[in-house]
């Protein structure tokens, strides 16, 4: 395990304090009831599910712990979650079944 | 006689946000644990954990924090991942703008995929309900998560460095965030701007300082808008 460098890790963790806070804040604080333009609230609606899928892509294609090398057991895993997810609208079955797959093949492959 | 139908709204919050124990326990054990993964100690851990208070943003500064990417770029990704966080801030502003301004800054800091989830079902299906009513259920619905994800995120810490390696942990940020985007993929432009973030993110994967992150996710969300506004002009053709 590798420590990370204090400074750098309690830098991250005010920053992303003020800066969630802030963006909690932004609208409920300081707009308060005047109206917001309807191009901005457009883009805000895609945020989460744009960036996410961004931040994971990667990670499934080209996994870290197998130095980078495209691995069958994490893509069945992540392929079950996802469509899991889409069927059922569940997160807690999505998760359980992706943790299944991915034990079960990591368990008959190695 | 305000007080009183306050209070009951109060818990009429905290039944209706009961069930996310299911969601928030687990995922705050997860994140203790991958923090521990991370190289954070407790104090830092916890800080970040209560402080922040959204566990997406959370993970995805700690993955990054693991790939070596700047300091700033990590900020910006994590603020990034919680700019939805100002969606249901501004969503919210129509029905809580009103009270008082210690209250708003309250609701700020407690305002979760979850207690917005139900609030704002809560506020549109119920018109009439009072600001002081309406506060009072927001808060109620956060109730009971806030100090289980925070004693999750605790166990999840102590717990996590006696985890051996052969756990494969490091695929349960994926899977975790994977399992929260099925759900989310409510209308077509929905899927569409996760496509083209997952397309833009592979394709810019060579790119320095994760930097191929913001790119994805700027183009997956004016892909969603676009998608939004044919889908409405279709709509009004039709």
């Amino acid at each position: 395990m590798t420590h990370p460098d204090p400074v750098a890790v309690w830098t991250i963790i005010i920053g992303l304090a003020v800066g969630s806070y802030a963006l909690r804040f932004v609208f409920i604080g300081l707009v308060g009831d005047r109206p917001m333009p309807p191009w901005l609230l457009r883009h805000l609606r895609y945020t989460a599910v744009a960036i996410l899928p961004a931040l994971i892509a990667p990670l499934v294609v080209w996994p870290t712990a197998t130095g980078g090398q495209p691995d069958a057991p994490r893509m069945a895993a992540a392929a079950i979650a996802l469509v899991v997810g889409l069927i059922t609208k569940n997160v807690l079955a999505a998760i359980f079944s992706g943790a299944a797959t991915l034990y079960g093949l990591l368990y008959l492959l190695t | 006689m305000a007080d009183t139908t306050s209070k009951s709204y109060f818990w009429k919050g905290f039944r209706d946000g009961t069930p996310f124990i299911f969601v928030a326990v687990p995922f705050g054990t997860l994140f203790g644990v991958f923090a521990a993964e991370a190289g954070l100690d407790i104090v830092q851990t916890m800080t970040l954990t209560s402080t922040v208070f959204a566990g997406a943003a959370q993970f995805a500064a700690l993955q990054l924090l693991q790939d070596q990417t700047p300091t700033a770029i990590i900020l910006i990704s994590a603020l990034a991942v919680n700019l939805r966080m100002a969606m249901y801030s501004a969503s919210l502003t129509p029905f809580l703008g009103a009270a008082p301004l210690w209250q708003r800054a309250c609701a700020a800091y407690l305002t979760v995929d979850q207690s917005y989830a139900c609030s704002i079902v809560q506020f549109e299906k119920e018109p009439k309900m009072t600001v002081p009513q309406r506060m009072a259920y927001f808060v109620g619905s956060v109730t009971p998560i806030t100090p289980l994800w925070i004693l999750a995120t605790y166990l999840g810490a102590v717990l996590g460095t006696r985890i051996p390696e052969s756990w494969a942990l490091d695929f349960a940020l994926p899977i975790t965030f994977l399992a929260m985007i099925g759900p989310m993929m409510r209308t077509l432009p929905h899927v569409v701007a996760a496509l083209v973030a997952i397309i833009v993110s592979l394709l810019m994967v060579g790119i320095p300082y994760n930097l191929g992150l913001l790119i994805a996710g700027c183009a997956g969300m004016v892909a969603g808008a676009q998608a939004e506004l044919i889908a409405e002009r279709r709509k009004v053709d039709a």
